[in-house]
């Protein structure tokens, strides 16, 4: 027989009038192989259909189901419950707006992030079917490929002492999307007007190097690197608009 | 309640819908796109491997062109498929590769000169060509003649659909995430919209368009077994089926992979095996090269799955507690290839099994993956019987791949599908106008809110929904699997029907107030029955073995009786789908033949009733 676990879960349901916030204790017979995903899904199925939570791929490749699990966000989908004692306390992700339970709404967040740091590639070319394509390296796509691979999930906001404090801050998420376009040939963006985006206190420099948001990330990205690459990137480029403004014939 | 109006709205947001929403959002359509769960999450980001088309730039290409990819892909489809579609599709696949890399996805790229690479556990050498160097190189998979599938690393469906995620955003495409739709308003000759569902407050509104598009993916959650995202549960097929006019394509065309992990059913990609992977038995042994000497383990994924469930009752399965599987070996690709170009399935292996797939065998069985089945359209993605109604992706039986679907042309299909489809779409929405009634919208909704309230208050009965999927899913994979036959067949009709009556009468055990995920499930509930039932019924009807349909009791192809379609449509109040059928192909360019693949029993189109 396996250990009896003991999930404290939170439990709020907006739309119910008759709902408060608060604790709610389940008891679950730990199976082999348990996923966080099963042993939700087993509550809900047999001892409450009301729990809310979001579950998709359940593969640890969507970023849906990210959750505050014993306080550290991470997705719950690929976390065993073997490697956690048998009291087990989930909470919604924090900073995001609650739906219920443990479903927050990521998808509005992420969505105004991608309008705000224009996720897109910028080209003066137009769309023309026939045109050759440029060839590019193998090993950089391989490096874009490394920052693309963030799921969206929340995990590093939710972690992040900044975004804690000041709601207006872009978080790690959207300064890693923007180190892949900066990265990326395809994308005609100048420094400034990346610097337009993020070299601001909402952005680069409202980044107090905690790090956090690379401890808690799903999928390992390299994100003190790159939230140095980008300190140190527009931190030059600042310098350099100073310079100019100083002696405005200064010419690069 | 509330009502809002768009051009065109897009149900789904995965690949297929994005794209789609695209080329109409670029030509200046207001596009509305509805997703269940935010676009990015979408189950296209779960596919792995790759996208086919016939670039040619590696040297493993060299020669390719879209006639050896439409080849390729009618004889996967073991010529089940619309060839007019399958033409139409693979000249069009260069190019919607190409249009993704302008528009950023990563592509890996050729490497020139002399690499090593694995085929069937063997070592052996490449040249790449300089003058390629830099160019999108691609991957072997199965039932191709060439190395074919263009990919990032393993998360080709995961960079296509943020590049194309970016691109909705760019071109300013509204999407609605959490907004489930649940019926298709229409008067019985034209769709204007859809009544759905806010998946945040529970609430019901409507959206009304000139065009719909569903792109809801396949329903590969109504099997017990599979691959597939928790989401994947027909809801699109299930709207469709309601109307009682629009038809499923090929309910009975499901296809297995071979290569889902034991116990969780999790994919690892058919790049393991493009790659040079092997599958290995009880002893350690490969067996594919024995039942397929030609093509092994990169026979097509029909063909695979049948011999591995061969395999493993002639008794060379691994005994576990989660019943028998075989092995997956990519061990001999090295710890730089999994590192680089297999890392979702070495995340997958460390997180869900606690292996190293570098120095452990990865345990696999093959599992539900994909409804090459759906919602029956004409090559321009229109859907039979309503008028403004289209469908694209894998919801769609556009019929690109008809009885089996070749790795790599799912992805593809999304992309050049919704390419093709968008502009058709574009052409719809120039040259119509729209007559909304309020009094229909009225009715749908009310007939919705009805629903609901019933569900709630059990006023049909007090059938538990989950027990009910349960049954559902039980019945497919024990008795629709990979192997059929007539008194399993016959049995999981009699029981589905059964089924299908309790599922009218679930009721709720929770209150279902706000974005109750029981009352979800229960809106759907009786289509899933339904749709189980067009599976069972449509396959007992099918006295043949072709592609993914393999019958015990008729083993072979048959091209006489059975170059047809089935057209599977529900009318209210019965308890058992209509079958209607229609030609498989109106142009047959590639006549019936053998696949080069798989036992090869066929009943040729000019013999007659008594055999040779």
């Amino acid at each position: 027989m396996g250990r009896i676990l003991t999930f404290n879960i939170f439990r709020f349901n907006p739309k119910d009038p008759g709902s408060q916030p608060g604790m709610e204790k389940f008891e679950l017979e730990e199976s082999e192989a348990m996923s966080l995903f099963i042993a939700l899904t087993s509550i809900r199925e047999e001892q409450d259909p009301s729990l809310q939570f979001d579950f998709c791929c359940r593969a640890g490749i969507c970023g849906s189901c990210a959750m505050m699990i014993n306080g550290r966000p991470g997705l719950a989908c690929k976390t065993l419950t073997k490697d956690l004692p048998s009291e087990i306390t989930l909470l919604p992700l924090s900073v995001f707006k609650l739906i219920g339970d443990l479903s927050v709404d990521t998808g509005i967040w992420f969505r105004a992030m991608n309008e705000k740091v224009e996720s897109w590639i910028h080209s003066s070319e137009t769309d023309d079917s026939g045109k050759k394509n440029k060839p590019m390296g193998n090993a950089l796509m391989e490096d874009i490929y490394e920052l693309e691979r963030c799921l969206e999930c929340g995990c590093c906001v939710a972690s992040c002492g900044t975004a804690d404090m000041r709601k207006d801050f872009v978080g790690a998420a959207a300064l890693n999307r923007i180190a892949r376009f900066m990265l990326d040939p395809r994308d005609e963006r100048s420094a400034d007007e990346y610097f337009e985006i993020i070299g601001t206190d909402e952005g680069i420099f409202g980044c107090m190097g905690l790090l956090a948001c690379e401890d808690t990330c799903p999928k390992k990205l390299p994100l003190q690197d790159q939230l140095g690459i980008l300190r140190r990137k527009m931190g030059w480029n600042a310098v350099r608009h100073l310079f100019s403004r100083i002696i405005p014939c200064t010419k690069r | 309640m509330e009502i809002i109006y768009t051009d065109l709205l897009c149900v789904g947001a995965g690949l297929a819908g994005e794209r789609v929403a695209v080329e109409a959002s670029s030509a200046g359509f207001k596009t509305i796109c509805l997703s269940i769960v935010p676009p990015r999450r979408s189950h296209s980001s779960a596919a792995q491997g790759g996208m086919q088309a016939s670039l040619g730039n590696s040297v493993m290409g060299e020669g390719d062109s879209p006639e050896i990819h439409f080849m390729d892909t009618v004889k996967g489809s073991d010529w089940g498929c619309d060839q007019e579609v399958a033409r139409l599709f693979a000249e069009t696949a260069p190019e919607a590769v190409m249009e993704m890399d302008r528009w950023g996805t990563p592509w890996n790229r050729v490497v020139a000169g002399t690499s090593i690479y694995f085929k069937g556990g063997k070592k052996f050498e490449k040249t790449e060509k300089k003058d390629k160097e830099g160019l999108i190189t691609a991957r072997d998979f199965g039932g191709t003649a060439k190395w074919r599938t263009c990919y990032t690393s393993d998360g080709t469906g995961h960079t296509l659909l943020y590049t194309m995620d970016n691109k909705v955003v760019e071109t300013g495409v509204e999407v609605h995430d959490r907004v489930e739709a649940i019926s298709i308003i229409h008067d019985g000759e034209t769709c204007s919209g859809v009544a759905a569902r806010c998946l945040k407050t529970g609430k019901l509104r409507a959206y009304l368009a000139k065009a719909t598009l569903i792109a809801t993916g396949g329903y590969g959650r109504i099997y017990r077994e599979t691959t597939n995202a928790v989401i994947n549960d027909g809801s699109g097929a299930i709207m469709a089926l309601d109307t009682g006019i629009v038809p499923i394509g090929n309910p009975e065309a499901i296809q297995f992979h071979p290569t889902g992990i034991v116990p969780t059913h999790i994919l690892v990609t058919e790049g393991c095996r493009g790659d040079g992977g092997t599958l290995l038995d009880v002893d350690n042994k490969r067996f594919m090269n024995e039942y397929e000497p030609e093509k092994a383990e990169l026979a097509s994924r029909d063909v695979v799955s049948r011999w591995m469930i061969h395999h493993i009752r002639e008794g060379h399965g691994v005994k576990s507690d989660y019943g028998d599987h075989l092995w997956l070996d990519i061990r001999h690709l090295g710890a730089r290839h999994i590192k680089t170009k297999l890392r979702e399935v070495e995340e997958i292996c460390n997180d869900f099994l606690g292996i190293d797939p570098i120095t452990q065998l990865i345990p696999v069985r093959p599992a539900q993956h994909y409804t090459m089945a759906g919602i029956r359209t004409n090559k321009d993605g229109a859907v039979y019987g309503l008028k403004g109604l289209f469908s694209a992706g894998e919801a769609a039986c556009w019929d690109l791949h008809g009885f089996n679907r070749l790795g790599g042309n799912s992805l593809a299909e999304t992309i050049v599908g919704g390419k093709i489809v968008g502009k058709k779409i574009v052409e719809f929405l120039r040259d119509s106008d729209a007559d909304f009634s309020t009094a229909l919208v009225s009715e749908f909704l009310k007939k919705d809110q009805e629903r609901m309230d019933r569900l709630i208050s059990c006023r049909d009965g007090k059938e538990n929904v989950f027990k009910v999927r349960n049954a559902i899913q039980n019945e497919l994979m024990d008795h629709v699997g990979i192997f059929r036959n007539e008194r399993d067949l016959e049995r999981a009709v009699a029981n589905l029907q059964e089924i299908h009556e309790a599922a009218g009468k679930v009721g709720l055990r929770s209150n279902g107030l706000g974005a109750n995920a029981e009352l979800a499930l229960a809106l759907k509930i009786k289509g899933m029955a339904r749709l189980a039932l067009c599976v069972a019924y449509a396959a007992l009807q099918r006295t043949e073995s072709r592609g993914c349909h393999a019958r015990e009791d008729f083993d072979a192809r048959n091209d006489r009786d059975w170059l047809k379609r089935t057209l599977a449509t529900w009318k209210e109040g019965s308890d058992l789908p209509e079958l209607d059928y229609e030609p498989f192909s109106k142009v047959m360019e590639i006549p019936p033949g053998e696949r080069g693949y798989g036992s090869c029993k066929i009943i040729g189109c000019d013999e007659d009733e008594t055999g040779e």
